[in-house]
């Protein structure tokens, strides 16, 4: 038998400040968007995944980018005005202590990147994915540097998720408790000036913790010391991120798909829609908020196969099981070890959106009825109130 | 019992094997959610696709160690993959394969061979 798996590129590949501490847990290193990453440690992927949402999970995610926008004037709503010029998410409306998601358009309205954007008082926080973190600041730089100073942090990060986290945190750093889904906070772990912020990609409670780099290990340690916590590798973050309906860049979301097909619509505010104070204005505004008017002949959808086996990324969906033309294709897929049964995400045209109806995807040369459900798969348990 | 590089068990009765994936593999793999099994009577020759296990995270294609026809698949494993992972080399067998060539028994390894392969 063999495995399929992921072809590597050549080029040296980066450790993040975690690196000794994963091999010494047992970890399985992967390349990574250009890090050696776990993708498991001893428990193993389904066991990870069902830990994290019974009790905790702590997760490696420093090779993701951190990015400071300083505004030159001194004043965070001129980094948020400026940053508006990229995302078609209202950023000046976020307030001091809070996060939101955002995505970076082009000219097309197709999404060059998603990310985590937070309000610092006097700065903008970035997070974003590992693989465009060049290329984003990049971006920043050229077209934000008259208004701000651009910065990436060279900072490790970890996410503890889960129902035990917010107990396991607050012994660590009791002024995380009174934090709500989405707000962010420096707070001192371990003597180190770390920034938590109450979310993550798993669609459970918990906290994303920025940390200086020689901090980082004294903290994982002392949250691994914790009999409710285990280390995650990605295998298991990808299955968790599935469950909770969340988009992978570069699979489920790309620069050929717009937000609006996408099924992100929540995350831009009527601010930045037809009739807000400050509609458009980014790039691939045209598209979009036409879109937003008329919809799309296409739309990301959750899929739920009928039978046992895993629709994997990549198979292509179909109207019928005698149809020659494929209608969409499977652009998430495996198994939810929380739901015990095999999950996925696609596009398809916007007459087969409806939950409950039946398409086909194709397997190994087999097709399997597969139904359009609504996403999530899990309820998820964010701290709101 | 007999082996081979992809990490595949035979246990012969008769000229008939059983075959399973060794716990190697297994190991490799991680929790099995799902495994499909060959339909009886298929024709096959070596390294033809038999069968495939999946795991959470990635589909794994098993091979026809020799030639030969299904006769026997165990339906126990396709109802609940967790027996191969808890005991890939008895209960967790995949399928019976009659052998065109008792001979070419001889191209695969034994165990000694097949843990010197595996370290």
């Amino acid at each position: 038998m063999s495995a399929t798996t992921p072809t590597t590129s050549s080029a040296p590949l980066k450790r993040t400040p975690l690196y000794e501490l994963h091999l010494e847990h047992g970890a399985r290193m992967v390349p990574f968007a250009g890090y050696e990453m776990p993708v498991q440690f001893a428990l193993g992927v389904l066991k990870e995944h069902l830990h994290t949402r019974a009790a905790a999970g702590l997760f490696d995610v420093s090779h993701m980018g951190q990015i400071v926008l300083r505004p030159k004037s001194g004043d965070v709503a001129d980094a948020a005005r400026a940053l508006e010029r990229l995302v078609p998410v209202d950023i000046l409306g976020l307030a001091p202590g809070r996060q939101r998601y955002a995505f970076f358009t082009n000219a097309n309205g197709g999404i060059i990147d998603d990310m985590m954007v937070a309000n610092r008082g006097d700065h903008l926080l970035l997070v974003v994915n590992a693989a465009s973190k060049e290329a984003d600041e990049a971006l920043l730089r050229a077209e934000l540097s008259d208004d701000c100073d651009i910065e990436r942090l060279d900072r490790a990060l970890m996410a503890l998720q889960g129902p035990r986290a917010e107990a396991i945190l607050t012994r660590l750093a009791p002024d995380c408790a009174g934090m709500r889904f989405m707000d962010v906070r420096e707070v001192q772990i371990n003597g180190a000036a770390c920034i938590v912020t109450r979310s993550g990609y798993t669609g459970e409670d918990g906290f994303e913790i920025s940390t200086p780099i020689e901090a980082a290990r004294p903290i994982a340690e002392a949250l691994l010391g914790e009999p409710d916590v285990e280390p995650i590798g990605l295998g298991a973050r990808d299955s968790l991120r599935l469950e909770a309906g969340m988009c992978l860049c570069g699979s489920d979301i790309d620069t050929e798909t717009t937000p609006v097909e996408a099924d992100l619509v929540w995350a831009i505010q009527k601010s930045r829609r037809i009739g807000g104070v400050r509609a458009g204005g980014y790039p691939g505004a045209d598209t979009i908020l036409e879109q937003l008017e008329k919809g799309t002949e296409r739309r990301r959808v959750g899929l739920r196969p009928e039978g046992r086996a895993p629709v994997r990324t990549g198979a292509p969906l179909f109207e019928s099981l005698e149809a020659s033309e494929s209608i969409g294709l499977v652009t998430s897929g495996g198994f939810g070890p929380s739901v015990d049964a095999p999950i996925a995400m696609g596009y398809l045209p916007g007459s087969f959106g409806t939950p409950g109806t039946k398409v086909f995807a194709e397997v190994r040369g087999k097709r399997l009825p597969v139904n359009v459900t609504e996403l999530p798969f899990i309820v998820p348990r964010y701290k709101r109130s | 019992m007999k082996f081979t590089e992809d990490h595949e068990w035979l246990k012969l009765e008769g000229d008939v094997a059983t075959v399973g994936i060794t716990e190697h593999a297994t190991t490799q793999l991680g929790d099995l959610v799902f495994v499909q099994l060959p339909e009886i009577g298929t024709k096959l020759a070596k390294g033809d696709d038999v069968a495939v296990v999946e795991s959470v995270k990635a589909a794994s294609d098993v091979y026809a160690p020799l030639d030969g026809e299904i006769v026997e698949v165990n339906e126990a494993v396709a109802n609940d993959p967790s027996i191969v992972s808890s005991d890939p080399q008895n209960a967790g067998w995949l399928f019976k394969l009659k052998l065109a060539d008792m001979n070419a028994l001889e191209s695969l390894m034994d165990e000694a061979a097949y843990k010197a392969l595996v370290g």
